[in-house]
């Protein structure tokens, strides 16, 4: 159905239209403040690669797409998945694949295109016959849960040399490297991505280097968040909520409920292809690690942790969850993620985001008002 | 039923509704919204209905009773597609829907309440009411409609709160403005009234009489308390072991003495 801003919202500036879009019952932030936050925090993630360590973050921010796309299937519809991984992995392993064979500017821009159709079609294929196949619930889950398994050892055992498409070998447990650096474009016009720093000096910090990459990400990771708050915050959005809540309700007003599971899958089938396309990229190399029942845990933790219904929860979650698994010894890194789990669950059900986020709210207008300050205000009434 | 049914459409009557595909040839219109022929739920070796003719004209408010067990709820849930029929056939302004999924049949003016209250509870009234709204009402249009649908729930002022925090009452009435608010021909309320007080038995039961006289949606209600039901419907229903047992105006169901026996248990 078609929005109609401008009804009713004539009187009000651009910029607060704008902000509409973005703006709902089903997001949190609906302040100026919350916004001012959030420029402050792109601001630091824009500047972050002069001070600190750009490459690992892009790697955080890589999987914060993953884990936004596990928030919209399971956060917004209700649909928990343990597959994102699967269709991270496809995306991952069909741009090695096709990038390979076209190592070519044009190639390998098909190559990303390809590994997020992947990621959609497998999402598609797999969510038609378990939705349409009237699966539900739990289900839903272990039937992803196995597909990472199945994955994991098909892709496991991939490793003779019968196992190639075209140049490219699946490689097994070996992997598939030397995937082609990303360059984006067409002959003549393209850029690269990988491993072509951009020297920058700035008067009082000196000279220093930046990947194109870590911007690449950081683009793709603000304008994911940001289509996905407009999505959610939409009339369709609405509906995600409602199937959510309560499927055999949603289904008496009239919706297709399977379809909307079907649709939301499927993005969340091609938003993870995305994610696997950039952490093949950004590795140059892809193997079946991807596919492992520890990976495939990481979403629903980064998700759980952060807050299941906050998109913005699931991206702080993953950037946070990641640099503290990842700067901590392995089996103590486990540990704590275990702990983290169970401390979020047993206290924070609805997630650390949306707690902070309460917290903040109460301590601007009192507790008796803070419902209200989360109320749908005048801004969302013109969304309508 | 317009009188410019086509062939076919008129070919996909049912047995109960071919007498009206002849009125259709002479340019009389059925009066017959709903028809159920011969239908039949079984779970497992349960039948929970059995071969159940059951009928709603336009614009008619009739009452389903019955005791535990009758398999009220099993014929709602068969009219609405929640639950697949064993047999039978369901026929909606003449046309068989009984093979259309739920949201088909909604689309064609079934709406339904549930007996437990079914909003949604993280959801604010106006987010719960928008939801049926906004499938065929944009701009300012959706807002009136929205405001209109929250007023006559008497939940104005509670716009904002989470309809979780409602009292059972106001859930019952938002869920039958959310009903309503899809502007239906038919809609089944499955006990509206279950553990609400006189006040609030009385206000539903306004509710329900206004919408079916000014608006004109026929209404399948069920309810056990006969007080309630004289109070809204002339025509009643009674289904006892999944088969319809009597129909007829309220003052003879409640007067006939197999009615009472079988809500008294007399029969086993």
């Amino acid at each position: 159905m078609s929005r109609n801003s401008a009804n009713g919202g004539a009187n009000r500036s651009l910029p607060s239209r704008l902000r509409s879009r973005f703006e709902g019952p089903n997001t949190i932030g609906e302040s100026r403040g919350f916004w001012v936050g959030f420029a402050v925090a792109v601001a630091v993630l824009v500047v972050y690669p002069v001070f600190g360590d750009g490459s690992q973050l892009s790697l955080f921010m890589v999987l914060a797409l993953l884990g936004l796309s596990l928030s919209v299937v399971w956060g917004y519809s209700g649909v928990l998945s343990f597959g994102q991984v699967v269709f991270f992995g496809i995306g991952a392993y069909t741009f090695g694949v096709v990038s390979i064979n076209y190592a070519t500017p044009g190639g390998i821009t098909a190559a990303v295109v390809a590994g997020i159709v992947g990621g959609g079609l497998s999402a598609a294929i797999l969510g038609y016959f378990m939705f349409y196949g009237g699966v539900r619930d739990v289900y839903v889950t272990i039937i992803t849960l196995v597909s990472t398994i199945v994955m994991h050892t098909f892709m496991a055992q991939t490793a003779g040399s019968e196992w190639a498409i075209g140049e490219a070998a699946l490689g097994g447990f070996n992997g598939m490297p030397d995937i082609p650096l990303l360059t984006l474009g067409i002959e003549g016009a393209s850029y690269q991505f990988i491993y072509n720093p951009f020297p920058m000096r700035v008067i009082g910090i000196g000279a220093f280097e930046i990947s194109p990459f870590y911007y690449l990400v950081l683009l793709l990771l603000i304008g994911t968040y940001l289509g996905l708050r407009i999505l959610v915050n939409s009339d369709y959005g609405r509906v995600m909520v409602a199937v959510r809540e309560d499927e055999d309700r949603t289904e008496m007003f009239g919706y297709n409920v399977t379809r909307v599971k079907f649709v939301v899958f499927t993005l969340g089938g091609a938003l993870a292809g995305l994610s696997g396309v950039l952490y093949a990229a950004r590795n140059v190399y892809i193997d079946p690690t991807v596919f492992s029942l520890l990976f495939a845990t990481l979403p629903v933790i980064w998700v759980s942790i952060g807050g299941r219904k906050s998109l913005l929860g699931a991206v702080v979650a993953t950037l946070a969850v990641e640099y503290l698994r990842i700067s901590m010894a392995g089996e103590l890194a486990l540990v704590l993620l275990g702990t983290l789990l169970l401390v979020t669950i047993l206290v924070l059900p609805s997630g650390f985001v949306p707690w902070l986020h309460e917290q903040l709210v109460e301590t601007r207008l009192g507790p008796g008002e803070a419902g209200g300050a989360d109320a749908p205000d005048a801004s969302s009434e013109v969304s309508d | 039923m317009s009188d410019t049914e086509t062939e076919s459409e008129v070919d996909s009557l049912g047995p109960n509704v071919r007498q009206t595909a002849a009125e259709l040839a002479t340019g009389d219109r059925t009066e017959t919204l709903l028809q159920t022929d011969g239908l039949v739920k079984q779970f497992g070796g349960f039948t929970a209905t059995d071969d159940v003719d059951f009928s709603v004209a336009e614009g008619e408010l009739r009452c389903l009773i019955g005791p535990n067990g009758a398999g009220k709820s099993t014929l709602l849930n068969l009219i609405t597609g929640s639950y697949e029929a064993s047999d039978g056939s369901i026929y909606y302004n003449g046309h068989d829907i009984t093979d259309l999924d739920p949201h088909e049949r909604v689309s064609r003016g079934i709406s339904m309440k549930f007996q437990v209250p079914s909003v949604y509870g993280d959801l604010s009234v106006r987010e719960n009411v928008r939801l049926p709204v906004q499938q065929f009402a944009d701009g300012e249009e959706r807002r009136r409609l929205v405001a209109e649908a929250i007023e006559a729930a008497g939940l104005t002022g509670y716009e904002d709160v989470d309809a979780g925090q409602l009292s059972h009452g106001q859930q019952q009435q938002l869920e039958i403005g959310m009903a309503a608010a899809l502007e239906p021909d038919l809609l089944l309320l499955d006990e509206p009234v279950a553990g609400l007080d006189v006040a609030e038995r009385e206000a539903i039961a306004e509710r329900i009489t206004r919408l079916n006289e000014e608006q004109g949606i026929a209404f399948v209600v069920i309810e056990h308390d006969t007080d309630f039901v004289a109070s809204i419907a002339e025509e009643v229903t009674v289904l006892h072991n999944g088969e319809v047992f009597r129909e007829g105006p309220i003052e003879e169901i409640e007067s006939d003495p197999e009615v009472q026996r079988i809500y008294l248990g007399g029969e086993s």
